[in-house]
């Protein structure tokens, strides 16, 4: 090979005067996996898809006025709790990852807790829905209403799958503490359906009782 | 930090022979029907993207020429007015939607790598997926032809008319689908774009040193990433009112069809920007290497670009000025839309110094990119004046909105785009676009365009409105229509010219080398075409013209450009800091993979389902769908996914 610059692998190469190489880190390894940097691009879009949800409710409110609430407001009864489990979930999703140093078990526990809780809010959601006096086609505050919640509740089940995934994965032993974006990627969708749950349940639940 | 496998020093050397050959080997696609559908090559990609975009560039020419023949004369009767609906519709989503962005996407999919000194996109899977998906809603929305109904209601679709009370056939239904699925297709290359710019740069590439190009379409790929969710909800939401009933713009149910208008044009007016910043860019790059000289006023005009964006946020009402909006809120929207004027004005000015302090060369890219500046002054001119509310109120729906937006998107997304066409062409091919040729076909081209579109805004001052499939002889409209439809067939014989030039010179025209217009970035420091691995050494920049160093003495040091990193362990790049672009990572790359098609397929199957009420096959493509995602997404350990010792 032709004048090849015969440096021992060790030691840093210089590529000009100002610029210098050394040791750097191969593949996915943790934020600097271009896989982190595409689900923070996944996250600024689907964020605006629900900014572009709520401005449509807000927008709809605000042209129809204050009757086009339903007689009885949406209560805190199922929607308060399941909310707490949400957040509980993410808390799940977390302990799990803590455990990537060394314990398979609390990482694949903690994902598989974290879908059971997932599971569970889906549940109290179909409740929920159930229990409504409208449909979402009775006028544009029920469609508003099933839209909003059923495009959260499609997102809460693209983290199922994720969460189902990762922790079949994770049993099968592909990740270690290098080796771990695909985990870290997941969890922070799963910690972004929270807080876009947040904003809905602020939305349907808190606003209509704030005094406007 | 301690030694492990998880790291590795790259080897630094001059560019070989031998490591030519291996790097060939590493990154070459497989020929035969497999490699064209999984390859992952940027530069392939991005010519598929350039001529599948001129395809639909055809096809919507085609249309406006019947439409021209139409309206050339009063009361004719050419087509019935169902037909012309159809036509002018698929018209303005053909070249707003399926040749405008797309377009763009492929001179930056090809590009962007090859400027950046780098050897593919971040997400090299991704890219084929946006483009199997683009492909697919184009064919989507085109199918709709096959049974007589066309999307009818104008590109911007305003209900009530969208809805099923007025609108009942399946129109509609393939225009909010089909929109859904180029959503997807959008997004997903704007997320590639923003994270290759981010990533993968060459060695000391920092901000202040990457073309303008690159610049415009990085901006826009993130204004995309922001407003295309709008478009998206919009249609969404349209199609579940038109088959489930629900009622978010209907009336009658305490929707509001004013919601629509709002949604579309949150999306839409950034979109106007979307589709003409990364064609300044490229003028900004293309008119620097025929004037001889560095483009005035970079930082300017990176600023410019990416205020203008963000300013196009801010203006989408100026498109609702006859709806009875409230006047305050009218006028906060006019007054931003002058000031959108500014940033623009900037760049218009850079482009005059720049030619007035250089020594340009006339060629054929030379005469679109400084025709596309005359272009987006009269443009902008008309497009100041429809900012002023008082004077929309009396232009709205006639003909002058017409000519303006085709001065702009005619005159500063198409004449870059010729521009670029002519200056990239050989890079792309290896040959040289005849000159003589091209010069003809420039003037008619420009000579056509404004026969046509400049009488327009008279025919519109008259007060003939837009979207009528004809008008009565006492309108007295029909000589500027007779000009106008004239002035179209020049044009359309401009662009034939155009065919004509690029199919006779991919077999004859004069080889062209690496660098045949002795421009200034890494792109013209390879071989033309370049090899699938683009550089054999990955260059390390010390300036924003590392070719004219030498002249321009400026930048830091020199760049290294035969010399550099090897990295030819498998198909590897090297990841860069976001902004000062120093050395961070080694990126192990994907293999050519049919993933990317078959989740394509999939999904569009899932689509059509939906679009025929076959639920079975909308379910069956909703869970292959994320099968095929799971499977692309599997950890690999050629990809460094997984941890030591595990083959997944």
């Amino acid at each position: 090979m032709a004048e090849t610059v015969a440096i021992t692998q060790m030691q840093p190469r210089a590529l000009n005067e100002r610029v210098i190489i050394e040791r750097l880190a191969v593949g996915s390894i943790d934020r600097k996996a271009s896989g982190w940097w595409g689900m923070m691009t996944l996250i600024a879009t689907e964020a605006s898809l629900f900014v572009y949800l709520l401005f449509s409710y807000y927008y709809l409110a605000l042209e129809n006025g204050r009757n086009w609430l339903p007689p009885d407001l949406p209560s805190f009864r199922l929607s308060g709790p399941n909310t707490v489990l949400l957040l509980l979930s993410s808390v799940a999703v977390r302990f799990g990852e803590n455990g990537l140093p060394g314990s398979r078990v609390q990482l694949v526990g903690g994902l598989l807790t974290g879908f059971a809780m997932d599971v569970g809010f889906l549940v109290v959601q179909y409740v929920e829905w159930m229990n409504k006096a409208f449909g979402p086609s009775s006028n544009s505050y029920g469609s508003t209403y099933f839209i909003v919640t059923g495009l959260h509740m499609a997102h809460v089940a693209a983290g199922l799958i994720i969460l189902a995934v990762l922790a079949l994965w994770s049993a099968l032993g592909y990740f270690d503490e290098t080796r771990s974006a695909p985990v870290n990627i997941g969890a922070i969708y799963w910690h972004f359906v929270d807080v876009v749950w947040l904003a809905i349940f602020f939305t349907f639940y808190v606003t209509p009782r704030l005094d406007w | 930090m301690s030694v492990t496998t998880y790291e590795e020093q790259p080897k630094v050397e001059r560019r070989s022979d031998r490591l030519a050959e291996r790097l060939q080997r590493i990154w070459e696609t497989k020929p035969g029907l497999y490699g064209w559908i999984s390859t992952v090559d940027h530069k392939q990609i991005g010519i598929r993207y350039i001529v599948t975009a001129f395809a639909f560039l055809v096809v919507g020419g085609v249309e406006a020429l019947i439409m021209r023949v139409q309206l050339a004369q009063p009361e004719t009767r050419l087509v019935t007015p169902e037909v012309y609906d159809q036509l002018f519709t698929m018209h303005g989503i053909t070249m707003i939607f399926l040749y405008g962005l797309p377009i763009l996407s492929g001179f930056s999919n090809y590009l962007f790598p090859l400027v950046l000194g780098s050897r593919d996109m971040a997400f090299p899977r991704l890219n084929a997926f946006s483009y199997w998906v683009y492909l697919a809603s184009g064919l989507f929305l085109y199918s709709s032809f096959l049974t007589g109904s066309a999307p009818n209601n104008g590109w911007f679709n305003y209900p009530p008319y969208s809805l099923p009370e007025f609108n009942p056939g399946p129109n509609m239904d393939f225009y909010a689908l089909g929109m859904i699925l180029l959503g997807i297709s959008t997004t997903a290359g704007a997320a590639n774009f923003v994270i290759t710019v981010a990533r993968t740069r060459a060695v000391g590439m920092s901000l202040n040193r990457i073309p303008i190009l690159v610049w415009g379409t990085t901006t826009i790929s993130v204004g995309n990433l922001l407003a295309v969710p709008a478009v998206s909800l919009a249609f969404f939401l349209l199609w579940l009112d038109r088959q489930f009933g629900t009622h978010f713009y209907d009336a009658s149910g305490g929707g509001r069809p004013l919601l629509w208008q709002h949604l579309f044009w949150m999306f839409a007016h950034p979109w106007v920007y979307v589709i003409v910043l990364p064609a300044m860019g490229m003028v900004s790059d293309g008119l620097p290497i025929f004037c001889r000289r560095p483009l005035v006023g970079y930082t300017l005009v990176v600023l410019a670009t990416i205020t203008t964006m963000v300013l196009g946020f801010g203006v989408w009402v100026h498109h609702m000025f006859a709806t009875g909006l409230p006047y305050m809120l009218l006028s906060v929207f006019s007054g931003s839309s002058l000031i959108i004027t500014v940033p623009s004005a900037v760049a218009v000015f850079a482009w005059v110094a720049t030619i007035l302090a250089g020594t340009p060369v006339i060629t054929t890219a030379f005469l679109f990119f400084a025709a596309f500046v005359v272009m987006f002054v009269v443009g902008g001119v008309s497009g100041v004046m429809t900012a002023s509310m008082p004077a929309d109120l009396q232009l709205h729906d006639t003909y002058f909105v017409v000519a303006h937006l085709h001065y702009v998107l005619i005159g500063i997304n198409v004449f870059g785009v010729l521009g670029a066409l002519y200056m990239w062409f050989p890079k792309m091919s290896g040959r040289m676009l005849d000159e003589k040729l091209g010069r003809w076909s420039f003037w008619l081209i420009f000579i056509g365009f404004n026969v046509a579109f400049l009488p327009m805004h008279w025919t519109g001052l008259l007060g003939m409105p837009r979207r009528v499939y004809t008008y009565p002889i006492e309108a007295g409209w029909g000589t500027v229509n007779l000009i106008t439809t004239i002035g179209t067939f020049v044009l359309a014989v401009g662009f034939l010219m155009l065919f004509v030039n690029v199919f006779v010179s991919l077999q004859r025209g004069r080889i062209a080398g690496p660098n045949p217009w002795d421009g200034p970035t890494l792109e013209w420091a390879t071989s033309s075409p370049p090899p699938p691995y683009n550089f054999a050494v990955l260059p390390v920049v010390a300036s924003r013209h590392p070719l004219w160093e030498n002249r321009l003495r400026e930048g830091t040091g020199e760049s290294s450009l035969d010399r550099g990193i090897v990295l030819d362990n498998g198909k590897e790049i090297i990841a860069t800091t976001a902004i000062d672009a120093e050395p961070d990572l080694i990126l192990k790359m994907p293999d050519d993979d049919p993933s990317p098609f078959l989740v394509t397929v999939f999904m569009t199957l899932g689509f059509a389902g939906l679009l025929l009420h076959w639920w079975w096959l909308a379910a069956a493509g909703g869970l292959l769908t994320p099968v095929g995602l799971i499977a692309w997404l599997w950890p690999s350990a050629e990809l460094a996914q997984t941890a030591e010792g595990v083959h997944g």
